[in-house]
């Protein structure tokens, strides 16, 4: 049994224009120890999804799946008061900013306390172990002081691994973690991916990262899942889908990133021309068929959801063409 | 040889911070000493992490701010001699965020045409034709010219922003992170569109980022920040090649391309940032530096000339 498994998960906001659909029948599957790149541009409905996972949606949104189970628990079916036992618990979320989700009016100390305590029938000097403890792990340098601080005596990097460290407070089963490094310096960002990944490995955690950034997705999930307008146009293990990209969405992303070695200084990057289609109302066909140099009237009609390889698939209709480097 | 369009002797901007009521305040190095030529048509970029100085470093080209010592030529000319205005006029800066730079009440003819009317120039109808001319240039459909920003994507935004920079013929763009906010697909696209304006133009950037791919990509020469003081300074191909300075080597290290068969670097410089109000003594890097010996904690390096640039470090030779 997966940890994580999403069948054709659905999310539609209603709009004074109309029903918007956010995500549309997106699948995936996630097991222990595996991280899952949901990889896509704004407005491509991945956070959304990981939101919906989470039943973190706004209040508007309406969530629909044929099935939505984590480690065999019907989250569709589950009521106000399991989500919240299963959030901080076994599934937890960090995100982008980590000073809109932490509280300032209260201490790192308090925060990460109440995470566990939240939780676990653990008394107050067991919980502020645990977060000295987690706190070490995340790579800070004297813990036990830090615990007295407010987040906004914090710099960003250091509020980023508080974040991850109230995440991993209860030992969660699955940790989704949304454009976590997106606002940090690079060798921040170098320092928070790796702390992740050992982590992970070292807990045998689920992990989700949605990211828009493709060297990230490279160099830490073991599988991807690429986005466009709400649907997932291809997905498969992270080598298949870099080595043989073959969407034609992937392979515009990928060909529109400065990469060096590959690309030439100063020469053209590849671009995907037009706008992302208006999500309002029903979209039939292949949403990314008027950016598609390869576009057919077959695009129009449904999109088969093709078998590329173990694991590997993608939603389209042509056969995959080989990218040329 | 030519005169540089822009140069930097000496350019030192030291900032008060207050410390408390009754304490003295403490004295902030934003940029320390920053000694910087560059030449006509070349793309000089600028890295470093969020503190190193670099956006006061664009804030000092763009006379924005006065350096507290140090001085700044355009063209040969020192800009404290040189009118505000004219200075406006030749240097122009492109921002990383175009949802924030715009004012969102002003339509697109408006805000273009800003330039234009602060320095009292053309007429109405005049304007209008440059204007126009500008949506042309940048890729902007004409009838976009009534819209407001609301109404547009983060691209068009970034294009408006960049033909607001360019209404005015300038000689240099400060582009600072300009496509940071965007989409890869997008950045792509404006990318492409600033290269195209260098060559049709004539113009020269000066490129602030923390994307070193986007950097390798197009710049000419590369400067690395750290603390405020400029690390090292080398063509594009050697700094690439064989980074001279332990930081810029670590910020190499950091850079993610997309394969998959390469997995994290592991060997990731720790610590954290300095307090730049408390920098460290000798050399500012030493407690994050792999090579740091003895001298690197008493003395500080000075540029030490190596294959197409110079790097200040005690190792660099």
């Amino acid at each position: 049994m997966p940890l994580l498994d999403v069948d054709t998960l659905t999310i539609e906001i209603p709009t004074e224009a109309g029903l918007l659909h956010a995500v549309n029948g997106v699948s995936f599957t996630l097991e222990r120890g595996e991280t899952l790149a949901i990889v896509g541009e704004s407005g491509s409905g991945k956070s959304l999804t990981s939101l919906a996972l989470m039943d973190l949606l706004p209040s508007r949104a309406v969530r629909k799946a044929r099935s939505l189970r984590f480690d065999g628990i019907d989250l569709m079916a589950a009521g106000r008061r399991e989500m919240e036992n299963l959030r901080g618990d076994r599934m937890a979320m960090i995100f982008q900013e980590p000073m809109t989700s932490l509280n300032p009016a209260y201490t790192v100390g308090d925060q990460l306390a109440e995470a566990l305590r939240r939780h676990r029938p653990v008394g107050r000097a067991a919980a502020r172990d645990r977060a000295v403890h987690l706190l070490e792990r995340v790579g800070i340098t004297a813990a036990a002081s830090r615990l007295g601080q407010y987040p906004h005596q914090l710099s960003g990097g250091l509020r980023q691994r508080v974040m991850i460290a109230m995440g991993l407070m209860c030992e969660p089963d699955l940790i989704i973690a949304d454009e976590p490094t997106t606002a940090l310096d690079v060798t921040i960002q170098a320092q928070i991916l790796l702390l992740l990944r050992d982590i992970q490995r070292e807990f045998g955690m689920g992990l989700i990262l949605v990211t828009h950034d493709l060297g990230v997705v490279a160099r830490v999930a073991t599988k991807v899942a690429v986005m466009y307008a709400g649907r997932l146009v291809e997905t498969g293990p992270v080598e298949a889908v870099f080595g043989a990209p073959s969407h034609p969405y992937t392979q515009g992303l990928l060909r529109a990133i400065p990469v060096p070695g590959r690309t030439k200084p100063g020469e053209p990057l590849g671009t995907i021309p037009g706008q992302v289609p208006n999500l309002i109302g029903p979209l039939a066909g292949c949403a990314f068929r008027n950016r598609c140099d390869r576009a057919t009237d077959a695009c129009a009609a449904a999109i088969p959801d093709r078998d590329l390889g173990p694991g590997h698939r993608m939603a389209c209709v042509l056969d995959p063409v080989a990218v040329p480097a | 040889m030519t005169v540089p369009v822009l140069e930097l002797e000496n350019v030192t901007k030291i900032y008060p911070v207050p410390q408390g009521m009754f304490k003295p305040k403490a004295m902030l190095t934003a940029v320390g000493g920053v000694s910087l030529s560059v030449a006509r048509g070349e793309v000089h970029a600028l890295v470093g992490e969020s503190g190193s100085g670099k956006s006061t470093l664009a804030k000092l080209l763009l006379g924005l701010t006065k350096p507290t010592s140090g001085e700044i030529r355009i063209d040969g000319v020192p800009i404290a001699r040189t009118d505000r205005r004219e200075v406006a006029r030749r240097i122009q800066p492109v921002f990383q965020d175009p949802y924030s730079s715009l004012n969102p009440r002003k339509s697109v003819a408006d805000l273009i045409a800003l330039p234009l009317v602060a320095h009292g120039i053309g007429t109405s109808a005049s304007r209008q034709q440059k204007v126009a001319e500008m949506l042309d240039a940048v890729g902007l459909p004409r009838r976009m010219i009534d819209a407001y920003p609301g109404q547009m994507s983060g691209g068009q935004r970034q294009r408006v922003a960049i033909a607001r920079a360019l209404v005015m013929q300038p000689d240099v763009l400060i582009c600072d992170e300009p496509t940071s906010a965007l989409d890869v697909s997008v950045q792509a696209q404006i990318l492409n569109l600033l290269m195209d304006l260098k060559r049709e133009f004539k113009l020269t950037y000066f490129f602030i980022s923390h994307n070193l791919a986007v950097v390798e990509h197009l710049a000419d020469r590369v400067a690395v920040m750290y603390l405020g003081r400029i690390v090292e300074e080398r063509g594009r191909e050697a700094l690439f090649t064989g980074a001279g300075h332990p930081y810029s080597r670590a910020l190499l290290d950091c850079v993610l391309t997309p394969d998959p068969t390469l997995g994290m670097p592991e060997a990731v410089i720790g610590g954290s940032f300095p307090n730049p109000i408390a920098p460290p003594p000798g050399c500012a890097f030493h407690p994050r530096c792999p090579r740091a010996t003895e001298r690197c904690r008493v003395e500080a390096p000075g540029p030490v000339p190596i294959a197409d640039g110079a790097a200040a470090c005690h190792h660099a030779a």
